[in-house]
């Protein structure tokens, strides 16, 4: 009887257990995790801080499904790997014996190193626990102060504001999330965020957090200005939880490396989720995301492959839809903008096509796991100003406010797409699409969501558009109606599936 | 460009016209927006991430989850066979 032990509760794991349980049914399965509130939706904590959602929905699972997949759960955290022994130590002295181990355990915020971060008042958003302390600090009327990007950043600010308080947000960046965004879309942003009474602080660091018998009561930037606030929430990006892994000298990089099957360089030892680094063929090279669907999918294969089934995990185009400033903004696939200052880049080297070129001898191939490079190529090590090192992001070097990819968030966004953008809609619907040679490279569909799905389907499926390209190209043309149409009658069938 | 009908009532005319909910599991992230929001308490979500059309002879076809829905995940799918084989 194979014993299995899985470590963490996210869905990652979840997915892994459900997984391994449609394959072998027999088998002793233990789940580890310190989250004292297991599994829980974390996309889903943005909709519980404004109060759309209640505590009690964010759990999917009830006693009943837990009970139906038959295993242990042990609430604990998870101090050591033993390799040789096959065993896992958990705080405290515990030991759990393994024949199949699975590192789901995630990402963290990186803190904030910032002169008086440790005070009471500050906060990110990592987890349910997060989310409560926070609710508990939100007083109507009273100054917040938000810093960071990407989407949780946010999600934090509007969080706050929806239960009542003044925000302030204050990012580093020139514009809102230039590394994903163009800058009419950064500005549409910023003005709804605006007109939703928050005051912005554009290319404005925090300096010092300033407190008064350990708690915030404000905070003074770059400028010499001292904003008062009852608290203080960060979201800079976040770092794949690898600890574990680095010290029983498993092969990491910005997470874990692991190969189509979600093994990572020692026997018996897989990974997925947010802490695994996957092999991306159309990048050739392994990526990180912070991705529900991926993480979910990561887990599945680790799972089958786990309780015997080889499977492939074969990486999909990253997707996201979120709110943005209550708009809903839906991303896909490769959407960076060359900044004024990068050169676009030659060749197809970074498109996705159908024959990714071959890395070379980089260690980089996805199967068997290879010996890594030293230094590893492609990332200065775990905090990239660029994570995908393409220099995307229009701010030249560096995203400035995330120092790696935030929640919800993947690093092949930043690709810069070998491809011609259209766009049409300034006002508060906006589409914006990256034109390849033959098909779509990445999107970006703002407020309206109707082309949403049809996008996401025709960029996955690297449908054919030569039929109506060049009308995507000309001049002001109508790109939302020429898709619709495309959609709905001449491709209907390759879209629809 | 965009024709400015609200989802919330496009969801509710689409939902006279067809018939049962049904979810694209890959843009789910199980946030329990559409359970909360179903008046029968259908476990919208559940179906969500099983992948499977909400088939509930309670299911009023009222469109809320539909609407409520924050990532496009729902439609309302036409319960003719027809148009479900074809590829
Ligand atoms: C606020 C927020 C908003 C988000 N928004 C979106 C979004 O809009 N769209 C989207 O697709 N994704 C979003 N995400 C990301 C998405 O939630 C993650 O990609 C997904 O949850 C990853 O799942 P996972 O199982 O890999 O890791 P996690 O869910 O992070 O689970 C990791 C688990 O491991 C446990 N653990 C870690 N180390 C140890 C240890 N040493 N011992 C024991 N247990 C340990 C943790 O306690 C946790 O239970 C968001 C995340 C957050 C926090
Ligand atoms: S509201 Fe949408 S994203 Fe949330 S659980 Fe339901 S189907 Fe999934
Ligand atoms: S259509 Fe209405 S009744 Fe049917 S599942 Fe959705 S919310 Fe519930």
């Amino acid at each position: 009887m194979t014993r299995y032990l899985l470590i963490g509760t996210g869905v990652a794991a979840i997915s892994a257990l459900e997984a391994i349980r449609s394959v072998d049914e027999r088998g002793e399965v233990s789940v580890v995790s310190e989250d004292p509130h297991g599994y829980y939706s974390r996309p889903g904590l943005a909709y519980y801080l404004t109060g759309e959602l209640e505590e009690s929905l964010l759990f999917p699972y009830q006693k009943a499904d837990f009970a139906r997949l038959n295993a242990s759960f042990y609430r604990a955290r998870a101090v050591r790997i033993l390799p040789t022994e096959r065993e896992v130590e958990l705080e405290g002295g515990a030991r759990l014996p393994y024949d199949k181990l699975l590192l789901a355990t995630g990402a963290q915020a990186i803190p904030l190193n910032v002169p008086g971060a440790n005070l009471a008042g500050v906060h990110k958003l990592d987890n349910l626990s997060d989310a409560r302390a926070l609710l508990a600090r939100a007083k109507r009327g009273r100054p917040a102060l938000v810093t960071g990007g990407g989407i949780t950043a946010l999600e934090l600010a509007e969080g706050l504001a929806a239960r009542g308080m003044k925000v302030h947000y204050v990012f580093r960046s020139e514009r809102y999330w230039p590394a994903v965004l163009d800058e009419t879309e950064s500005r549409l942003i910023e003005s709804l965020l605006r007109r939703e009474g928050m005051t912005l602080y554009p290319k404005t660091e925090l300096t010092e957090i300033l407190g008064k018998n350990g708690k915030v009561t404000g905070a003074r930037l770059s400028d010499g200005k001292v904003i008062p606030a009852d608290l203080i929430a960060y979201a800079i990006g976040i770092a794949p939880r690898t600890g574990l892994a680095r010290e029983a000298g498993i092969a990491c990089e910005r997470g874990i490396l692991v190969n189509e099957r979600m093994e990572t360089s020692l026997p018996e030892i897989y990974a997925a989720g947010d802490v695994a680094q996957a092999y991306d063929p159309a990048a050739g090279k392994h990526v990180l995301d912070s991705l529900w669907t991926p993480a979910r999918e990561q887990g599945r294969v680790a799972g089958l492959n786990m309780a015997g089934q080889p499977t492939d995990y074969v990486k999909s185009i990253p997707f996201n839809v979120t709110r943005l400033a209550g708009l809903t903004v839906t991303i896909i696939g490769a959407v960076a903008v060359p900044s004024p200052l990068a050169p676009l880049p030659k060749g197809e080297g970074n498109m996705p096509s159908p024959l990714p070129p071959l890395p070379k001898g980089e260690g980089n191939a996805p199967s068997p796991l290879a010996p890594l490079p030293k230094g590893e190529g492609n990332a200065p090590s775990h905090l990239p100003p660029s994570p995908t090192g393409r220099g995307a992001g229009g701010e030249g070097r560096g995203e400035g406010d995330l120092l790696a990819i935030a929640r919800g968030d993947s690093e092949t966004w930043r690709e810069l797409p070998h491809a011609i953008i259209a766009q049409s809609g300034f006002e508060v619907n906006r589409l914006r699409l990256m034109v390849g040679e033959t098909r779509l490279l990445g999107a970006v569909v703002m407020g309206d969501q109707k082309l949403s799905a049809p996008l996401q389907k025709l960029i996955r499926d690297q449908v054919d558009i030569t039929p109506i390209r060049s009308r995507l190209l000309t001049p002001h043309a109508p790109i939302a109606d020429i898709l619709a149409e495309f959609v709905s009658i001449g491709n209907g069938k390759q879209v629809n599936r | 460009m965009f024709s400015g009908l609200f989802r919330n009532e496009r969801a509710r005319r689409e939902a006279l016209t067809a018939g049962q909910v049904t979810p694209d599991s890959s843009r789910c992230v199980q946030c329990g927006i559409c359970s909360f929001n179903c008046p029968i308490g259908i476990d919208v979500r559940r179906h969500a991430w099983l992948g499977q059309p909400v088939i509930n002879s309670r299911c009023l076809t009222c469109g809320e989850c539909v609407a409520r829905c924050p990532r496009g995940v729902l439609t309302f799918e036409r319960t003719n066979l027809f148009a479900e084989r074809r590829k």
